[in-house]
């Protein structure tokens, strides 16, 4: 299954709910949910196991938008183009959106 | 002392603090609340920027909202000194809660503790809140 979760982690508990549900499945963050793999933030610890994993995943626009270049993600994610999104549908369908 | 304030000013200036709390690209919030500054200013108040909890991201460098397709506004704050609005207030609490540090922002602010914003806040005549 593919998780995604789209609300930054200070603003609702959508993570830490799609987090406490994930078990061995993959989760991409997007909008401001990109925003929870900011190494130097107090949420990014919450993704340490599934992103040592190589389960946690980050769409590269919104990163963009953001100002949030790769050097400052945690350590162990990935980040996808829109094309890469549709692929993990594909891989890992179904979706579940935690909005 | 603001009624000194009123009386130099023919009693028309008001003190409004736009108090933005919203990451600025996953709702139109924060570009909303930058266009409302404007008319603001143009209208000459003593206008302030408060920036806490996600709204601290609304500063980030870097930003380029054009990977979505959309307006890049990030960089109409730093012109917001032309408009003669120099108090940007953002909370110290919310930028450490984010490991974001005052030389990572787009503009020069005043960073100030949550109590201070708490108190920033009751000197306003209109908080308006994004």
């Amino acid at each position: 299954m593919l998780h995604t979760v789209n609300k930054s982690p200070w603003q609702a508990p959508s993570l830490e709910a799609c987090l406490a549900h994930l078990g061995d499945e993959r989760l991409l963050l997007i909008e401001d949910g990109v925003y929870a793999a900011l190494a130097a933030s107090d949420a990014a610890a919450r993704l340490d196991d599934p992103a040592r994993d190589g389960r946690i995943y980050a769409l590269g626009p919104d990163l963009e938008a953001r100002g949030i270049g790769t050097d400052q993600l945690a350590a162990g994610v990935e980040v996808v183009d829109y094309a890469g999104f549709v692929q993990l549908v594909a891989a890992h369908g179904p979706h579940q959106a935690w909005l | 002392m603001s009624e000194e304030m009123d009386l130099e000013q023919g009693g028309d200036m008001k003190r409004f603090m736009f108090v933005n709390r919203k990451a600025p690209h996953g709702s139109i919030y924060a570009l909303e609340a930058l266009e409302v500054v404007l008319i603001a200013a143009a209208f000459d108040q003593d206008v302030s920027l408060a920036f806490l909890d996600d709204g601290v991201f609304q500063l980030r460098q870097g930003q380029n909202a054009k990977a979505l397709d959309m307006k890049n506004f990030a960089p109409t704050f730093r012109a917001l000194d032309d408009y003669d609005i120099e108090k940007l207030y953002v909370e110290r609490e919310s930028l450490d809660e984010r490991g974001l540090s005052e030389d990572e922002l787009i503009v020069p602010v005043e960073v100030v503790d949550r109590a201070r914003m708490s108190a920033l806040m009751t000197e306003q005549d209109v908080v308006m809140s994004f």
